[in-house]
Order: C-alpha cells, then sequence, then structure tokens
C-alpha cells in the first residue's frame, strides 16, 4: 500500500460516507468493456468453471448456481446478508436461489466508501471544494486498492456499486436471451432468477451462463427507483439468521480440516516484545501434547485437540523480554497528562472566533477528564486454520483487511503476499478486534514450522485479553465561558495515543498525517458558539492501541457532549432546548428535536429521576440519545434509551434497529463497567469477570428511530456508540447532581 | 472409555476424564453448536442440556456426564423448530449469533421453570449469558413471544 495522500493543509479524518460507488462502477464498467482488462480486473474470471459467467467481481453464474460476492466481511452487522440482497434486487434474484461467497483480496474490492472522511470536510459540508476533495480521496482510494470493512463504510461503499453489479448483470442476461430467442431485449422481462418471453416462457438465469459469456456485457444500466423495490428498504429476514438459529452456522472457530492438528499459544503479554526462553518439561508429558513450538514473541503447543493445547499452554514457563511502554498504569496516565505541550501538538483542527478572548469574558468552567483503555473482546476468540508448503500458505481466517492478511502472514515466514491464498470466514463480532494481526502472525509461523499439516489454532480467553490491542487512552482539558445565558466560548484539548495511525503502520502504510481519530468528536461539533478551538496532542511511548467500535469519538464524544453539557447548565440553560437552538445543522437540528418528542422531554423529572442528552457525529451519521435513569437504595437504575439518527436510507429496517440496539448497548456497557489496565507490562483483566460489558439486567429497553433526510447513505454501525456514555453521565448529573468525568463509572458510582 | 449420549446417538469417548464436555463436543465429536466463549462460566456461549437441564459445558467435566443423555440446539425441537427458535427469527435475534445457541438453550429452561415469565424472571437467569453485539432487548422480546407461543405451559 502507499502512503495516504496529503489532501489539503488539514489532514483526513478516518471513516465512512459517501455514496460515490456510482463513479467508481462506470470506472470499472468500462474496463469490462474491454474484454482483455476484464480477466486482470475482475479476480472471479481467473478462477471461472466451464460455460459459467462473471460480470463483475460480485456475480458469478455457472450452470449449477448462481454465487454472489460480498467484498464486506461479515462481524454480526450483517453485511454478509444486505449486500448480496442489493444485487439480488436488481438482478431480480429471490434469497435461496444464489450462494453467497465472501471475496478473496482483490483491488476489485477497493472500499470507495471512505472517502468522504478521508477529504477533510465535514459531513454535512457539500461546496464545490468539500466535493472535489472527495473526489480526490476517491481517486486515491482506486489507485490503492485497499480492501478493507471498517469505518462503518460498507453500506456507503455498496449502496450504488452493488445494485448497479445486479442490473448489469440483468441486462446483459436478457440481452444473451434475446440473441438466443430472437426476442428484443426491450420486450424481456426477468423475476426470480429467470428471463421471460413476452409468450411467457421462462430461461433460468443459470441456462444462460453460457451464451452470456461469449457477449461483450452491458457497461451500465439503470438502477430501480426506491419506491420499485421488492427488498430493500423493508422488513426482511436476514439471510444468516436461520443457521445461526438453528446452529448450523459455521463460524471460523468451526472450521475443520481433514488432518489437522490443533494449536494454543502462550504469547508475551508485553506486547509487541519477543520471547527470551522457556521451559516446557512439565507441558510435554501432558495428554494429548505433540509438540512444543517457539515462536518470536511466546511458544506454541501442538495437540490432539484445542483443550489438551490450551492446557499444556498454561504450564510452560516462559521468560519474557520486558514491556517497551511503562509496566504500570498509573505511569502511562502520567505519560498522558504531560502530552498537552506543544511538543506532541498533532493538530488545531479548529479556531474559530477569538477563544483566549472569549474565555476572558463570563463565568470560566474548567474540567478533565478520562478515557480508558478497553478490550474488543468479541465472544468468539481469535483464532484461524492454517498450512504452508514449500509453494505458499492458505489461511482460512476471519478478517476485515484481507490484503494485509496476505502482507502479514507472507512476512512472518518469508513469503511473498501473492504466495498466500486467503478465505474469510463469517465472524463471531469483532468490534475493531479483527483488522488486527495477532492471530494471523502467529498461526503463520506455527504452520510454517509443520509444513504440510493444516493447523488449526485458537486464542484462550486469557490469551485473546493479554494479546487485544486496546482502545486508545485519552484524557480531556476543557476550558469554556458562559454569559447571560449564552455559551461564549470552548476550547477543547484532547491527548491520546493514535489509533487509526499506528494500525496503519502495522498494516505496513506508514502515515505521517496526525491521526484524524484524535479529532473526531473535537472538530465535527455542529453547535454554534462564537469562539471555539479544537486541538488535540499525540501521546507516544504507550501500549499500542488501535481502532476500537467507533474509535476516537468512543472517548472524545463523551468528553465533548458531558463539557457542553457542563456549559449548558452553567448558563441554566435546559440540555435538549439548549442544544437544539444552539445546532447549526437543520438535518441535526431535526435528530434532537425528534428524539425529544419520543422521550417527551419536558425538562427537569425530580424524584431520584434523571434525563441526559448527547449528540456526536462520527463517520458521517449523526446520532442523538436521551437516557433516563433513577438513582435507586442499590445504585443507578437505566430506566430507558431513546436514539434518532440519519443514515439517508435505511435499507434494512430490522438490522437497523438490532444495530443501533447493540450500539447503545456497547457505549453503555463499555462506559459503566469496563478498563484495562496495565500491571508489569501486562493487561490485568483476562476474561468476562473482570471486563464484562453490560449484562442483561443493566440493559433498558432502547427505542431507535431512523430518519432520511441526509443527502447521502451512511453507515450505522458505529455511530450510536459515542452518545451512549455522555448522555449517561449527564442523566446521572441531572439525578444526583453529581458529574462523573471518568469511564468507567462504576468507580464513582454504584449501578443496579 | 466414556460413553456418552449427544442428541440421541451413544458415543463411545477416549479422553481424560476431567476434559470439559464443551470440547468433547467440539473437538471430538465434531457437534460446534455449542461456543467456546470464556471457559470459566462467565458467558454461557457453551450451554446444553444435560438430562434436561441447562448447564455450562465448559464446566461440565466428562467423567460427570458420562452415561448421561446431552442435548445441543440442533436436537432442542425434536425435528422441527422449537418454539424458542421461531421466536428468535421472528424477532431477529442474532447480530453475529456466536452467543446465541446458549441464549436459547438458556431461555427454554427459563420457560421450563417459568411458563410466563416477567422482564425481571428473563433478567434474573438470563444475566449469565454474555452478549457482546448486545441483543438483550431482542431476547427479551422473543422469549416473551416464546413464552406466548407455547400457551403459558
Ligand atoms: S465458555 Fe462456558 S460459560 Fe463461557
Ligand atoms: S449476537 Fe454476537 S455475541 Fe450475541
Amino acid at each position: 500500500m502507499r502512503e495516504m495522500p496529503d489532501l489539503s493543509r488539514r489532514t483526513f479524518v478516518f471513516g465512512s460516507a459517501a455514496v460515490a460507488g456510482g463513479v467508481a462502477f462506470g470506472q470499472y464498467g468500462q474496463a469490462q468493456q474491454a474484454p482483455s482488462s476484464a480477466a486482470a480486473t475482475n479476480p472471479l474470471a481467473a478462477n471461472l468453471g466451464p460455460h459459467s459467467v462473471t460480470f463483475n467481481p460480485w456475480v458469478e453464474i455457472s450452470p449449477d448456481k448462481i454465487t454472489l460476492i460480498a467484498q464486506h466481511a461479515d462481524k454480526g452487522q450483517g453485511v454478509g446478508s444486505i449486500q448480496p440482497l442489493m444485487i439480488a434486487e436488481e438482478l431480480d434474484l429471490e434469497p435461496g436461489q444464489f450462494e453467497i461467497r465472501f471475496a478473496g483480496p482483490s483491488p476489485a474490492y477497493f472500499n470507495t466508501g471512505f472517502a468522504h472522511e478521508l477529504a477533510p470536510f465535514m459531513a454535512p459540508d457539500r461546496s464545490p471544494g468539500a466535493e472535489k476533495a472527495r473526489a480526490t480521496a476517491l481517486e486515491w482510494l482506486r489507485k490503492a486498492g485497499l480492501q478493507m470493512t471498517g469505518g462503518s463504510s460498507a453500506i456507503p461503499d455498496t449502496y450504488e456499486k452493488l445494485r448497479m453489479a445486479g442490473a448489469v448483470a440483468r441486462e446483459t442476461l436478457k440481452a444473451a436471451a434475446a440473441k438466443r430467442s430472437g426476442v428484443a431485449a426491450a420486450d424481456l422481462r426477468t423475476e426470480a432468477g429467470n428471463v421471460i418471453l413476452p409468450n411467457g416462457t421462462k430461461i433460468p438465469y443459470v441456462a444462460l451462463s453460457a451464451d452470456a459469456a461469449k457477449i461483450t456485457p452491458v457497461a451500465v444500466a439503470k438502477l430501480r427507483d426506491p419506491s420499485q423495490w421488492r427488498i430493500l428498504g423493508k422488513p426482511m429476514e436476514r439471510l444468516d439468521i436461520r443457521s445461526k438459529v438453528t446452529g448450523e452456522m459455521k463460524f471460523g472457530i468451526d472450521r475443520t480440516m481433514d488432518g489437522m492438528v490443533y494449536a494454543a499459544v502462550k504469547l508475551n503479554p508485553n506486547k509487541g516484545q519477543p520471547i527470551k526462553s522457556y521451559d516446557a518439561s512439565k507441558a510435554q508429558t501432558m495428554p494429548g501434547v505433540r509438540k512444543i513450538l517457539k515462536l518470536s514473541n511466546g511458544i506454541a503447543v501442538i495437540a490432539t485437540n484445542s483443550w489438551y493445547a490450551m492446557q499444556a499452554a498454561e504450564r510452560v514457563d516462559c521468560v519474557w523480554e520486558p514491556s517497551t511502554y511503562p509496566a504500570e498504569q498509573a505511569d502511562h496516565w502520567k505519560t498522558v497528562a504531560s502530552s498537552f505541550v506543544p511538543q506532541f501538538l498533532a493538530k488545531e483542527w479548529r479556531n474559530d472566533g477569538n477563544i483566549d478572548a472569549g474565555l476572558k469574558e463570563g463565568t470560566l468552567l474548567e474540567a478533565e477528564y478520562r478515557a480508558p483503555y478497553v478490550g474488543h473482546q468479541p465472544l468468539e476468540p481469535l483464532n484461524g486454520i492454517g498450512i504452508v508448503t514449500d509453494k505458499g500458505m492458505e489461511i482460512w481466517v476471519g478478517h476485515q483487511t484481507p490484503q494485509s492478511v496476505q502482507q502479514i502472514a507472507a512476512a512472518a515466514i518469508g513469503m511473498k503476499p501473492e504466495q498466500v491464498t486467503f478465505h474469510n470466514e463469517w465472524m463471531g463480532g469483532s468490534f475493531g478486534h479483527r483488522l488486527e494481526f495477532e492471530n494471523v502472525r502467529v498461526l503463520a509461523e506455527i504452520a510454517n514450522q509443520m509444513r504440510g499439516t493444516p493447523v488449526k489454532l485458537i486464542f484462550s480467553r486469557e490469551e485473546d485479553f493479554l494479546q487485544d490491542i486496546p482502545r486508545q487512552i485519552a484524557m480531556g482539558r476543557y476550558r469554556g465561558s458562559v454569559k447571560d445565558g449564552k455559551i461564549i466560548a470552548a476550547d477543547a484539548q484532547v491527548a491520546a495515543n493514535a489509533p487509526f495511525k499506528e494500525l496503519l503502520a502495522r498494516m505496513g502504510s506508514p502515515s505521517k498525517d496526525p491521526d484524524g481519530q484524535l479529532g473526531v468528536g473535537i472538530w465535527n461539533v455542529y453547535y454554534d458558539i462564537p469562539n471555539y478551538r479544537a486541538t488535540s496532542f499525540e501521546v507516544l511511548g504507550l501500549s499500542p492501541c488501535t481502532t476500537w467500535r467507533a474509535v476516537g469519538a468512543s472517548a472524545n464524544g463523551f468528553f465533548t457532549e458531558s463539557f457542553i453539557d457542563e456549559l449548558i447548565y452553567a448558563a441554566g440553560l435546559d440540555p435538549l432546548k439548549a442544544r437544539i437552538e444552539m445546532c447549526k445543522v437543520p438535518i441535526y437540528r431535526k435528530l434532537l428535536e425528534t428524539v425529544g418528542e419520543m422521550a417527551d422531554w419536558k425538562g427537569p423529572l425530580g424524584k431520584g429521576k434523571g434525563r441526559g442528552v448527547a449528540f456526536v457525529e462520527a463517520f458521517g451519521t449523526a446520532v442523538a440519545e436521551i437516557v433516563e435513569v433513577t438513582m435507586t437504595d442499590a445504585g443507578i437504575k437505566i430506566d430507558k434509551v431513546w436514539v434518532a439518527t440519519d443514515v439517508g436510507k435505511v435499507i434494512d429496517p430490522v438490522n437497523f434497529e438490532n444495530l443501533v440496539q447493540g450500539g447503545v448497548v456497547w457505549g453503555l456497557g463499555h462506559a459503566m463497567n469496563c478498563e484495562l489496565t496495565y500491571s508489569k507490562g501486562a493487561v490485568q483483566q483476562t476474561n468476562y469477570n473482570h471486563h464484562e460489558a453490560m449484562r442483561m439486567y443493566q440493559c433498558p429497553a432502547i427505542e431507535v428511530r431512523g430518519l432520511e433526510n441526509d443527502y447521502t447513505v451512511r453507515g450505522i454501525g458505529e455511530p450510536p456508540v459515542p452518545p451512549a456514555a455522555p448522555a449517561l453521565a449527564n442523566a446521572i448529573f441531572a439525578a444526583t447532581g453529581k458529574r462523573i468525568r471518568e469511564m468507567p463509572f462504576n468507580k464513582f458510582i454504584d449501578f443496579v | 472409555m466414556l460413553e456418552l449420549t449427544v442428541n440421541g446417538i451413544k458415543h463411545q469417548i477416549n479422553v481424560v476424564p476431567e476434559m470439559p464436555l464443551l470440547w468433547v463436543l467440539r473437538d471430538e465429536l465434531g457437534i460446534t453448536s455449542p461456543k467456546y466463549g470464556c471457559g470459566i462460566a462467565q458467558c454461557g456461549a457453551c450451554t446444553v442440556q444435560i438430562d434436561g437441564a441447562a448447564v455450562r459445558s465448559c464446566q461440565a467435566r466428562m467423567a460427570d456426564v458420562a452415561g448421561k443423555a446431552v442435548t445441543t440446539i440442533e436436537a432442542v425441537g425434536n425435528g422441527k423448530l422449537h418454539p424458542v427458535q421461531e421466536a428468535w427469527i421472528e424477532h431477529q435475534v442474532p447480530q453475529c449469533g456466536y452467543c446465541q445457541t446458549g441464549q436459547m438453550i438458556q431461555a427454554i429452561s427459563l420457560l421450563k421453570a417459568v411458563p410466563k415469565p416477567t422482564d425481571e424472571d428473563i433478567n434474573q437467569v438470563m444475566s449469565g449469558n454474555l452478549c457482546r453485539c448486545g441483543t438483550y432487548e431482542r431476547i427479551r422480546v422473543a422469549i416473551h413471544a416464546a413464552a406466548e407461543k407455547m400457551g403459558g405451559k
């Protein structure tokens, strides 16, 4: 991969957005017209069976089946279902008439959805300058060819291009049927996997595959208006629901292979550091143990089942190289606290009005906030199956960045990326965990020492915790002033380590630019505050960190929306009404109004009850949330949450609601109950009893409304997370008068 | 050799007696619907029925379950979908789905004990089952729906 482009003075903010897919497909369509380049561009062309056809990288038809390709990986967010259904909508296929296959690595699957946030303009900005920067970003993405699932980008990326992929396939099949039947294509229609002649004769698509392969594919077709949709935009059953309910669904951890052996590992918990020495004498004789291997940063046990392997791995005594970052947590915080100095300045993202003068007017407020390290810990632990031969490696692993899996695995065993064949898997969650490579690198090292034998690796939950590269640690220092019932100034300063920049470096694509994730949640703030400044500092020398659901905004959104709340109270205003009045973007103001209506907001509740509101835009999607709590004898009880958001178009309404609810649970649960702390260089929390986030008894009812006023289609995987923590903290303040400025909140208040 | 009946089929198992049932099912018998999540009774992903009761299979030693009848999600409906499974589909509970086989087994056991559970009953019995994707609200709704289907019996 190349370095990210320098698009302007302001650096990029990374995430999702924009429907640029139409443009992308247009270009792709042109390439398709020249048959020689089609093979080079469409990765499906190379492995096509006899009498089969592929029209583009997403549709493959052979005489016996139709296969639709899901380019975005499914971590539970439902894109394994909605991607093929977007194709099926235009191709006139019914669920059950096609197979779904996850894409292999190919630049044809580059992610157009990142274009918006690569461009340094706020989401609602449609000025020519903003549009030009987005087009430049898209062009760069096309050249880079980066295939990645993340940044809530799957729908923005695929909304147009997959429907177009289906439409192009449909029109080409009609052309093939026209040629065979002698009927003009315009007189043909399609339904449920058939081309239908005017006399009612049905020609199944599969029967047309050989003919369709011989004609030049139609380059661009007209997309149907949403009013004509059969499937999209209506309540539908996710294609993976049944197999997940019957137990048939095979996740990565469930795959087996003939002749495979089982591996477990014990790795240096001082992240990134090697092993010095080890003593395997106790483990060697344990049941089922076949072999004990030395790895660059630990050991692996090969055994006849996973449990034997895990038991034995625990019993190997290892001597580790110590950490390069501070061994104790208190020193991590000290490092963060000392980073608010020019030397560590990442960027001043915004400076409106005159901040110094503004702060001198009226009453001054100051507050400091903290967000700890937290773990991803999807319920399916890291795993994978790999086999290395002299020719190359084949790997089955659930991952969000296929090309990087090839690079990392190849580098670990001295091969070339193209020698690594990657197969994606259905994943039992990720939340950013499966953008990292701990399992990939280790599996490659093990399989390389076991050449010719398939190796199945499962991380024990404890290893998974110990190796989990956490969310960034962050501190916010805010100052602001209020006068005559108005907010005059706000100065947001955040210091954190840089999650996305670090991930890029590990992917072999280091960036010199400041990490846009340090700016989200302080930069993209839409309140009319005359003097506003947003600055971030990059903390160096701490634990590696990475993208965790909602990334920068998961911490910064909490800081900013908590402080805005403090200013609003200091100004003697109503938290919801004040936000509505200050909000400069009409469609965002509508969200605040809507969530107020949903909750029937009428000001303070009294009787130990309190409500808090928060509003954050992340990855181009704005979300307003209200949380209601009651102070009981046993502690704070969360009664209800209301959410209003706007993604432009809700494609999959049931799943949309599920994802929003899940995002709220994620945001609340971790804010209440979770942190990872270091001692002796290792994380101290090694299972869910120490990091359990939310369980059912704490989970409130969550009411969701999706508006469709935004001008483009947006993602929803992450944006519901950031407002949850500040809305809860603000509600606790309303109920108790106590401001909680640090996560997890359970260090300061009890929850029921 | 230890004997184990899973979903009506008898198996002879050759493992150490302290090996947890979870790994016997997954690695020795290839029955992968019970999931490994934590290994220490914290997540419920491994829940199966043993002689009809919901049990964390990561905690059940092979020696203790030998001779007993284990039922996994595949067999809870006796060849059909169980009403709990139907409700799970109707309300589209799963996201990643990894926790859901354990959730459903736990829900079936709850409904056996309390045919018409309140939210409070549900919270109490289901709180041992973690869902990292946050599907709790849908689980509650689906359990009420399943109770309805089963006629409160
Ligand atoms: S794996 Fe048994 S409770 Fe988590
Ligand atoms: S659905 Fe993913 S853990 Fe529950």
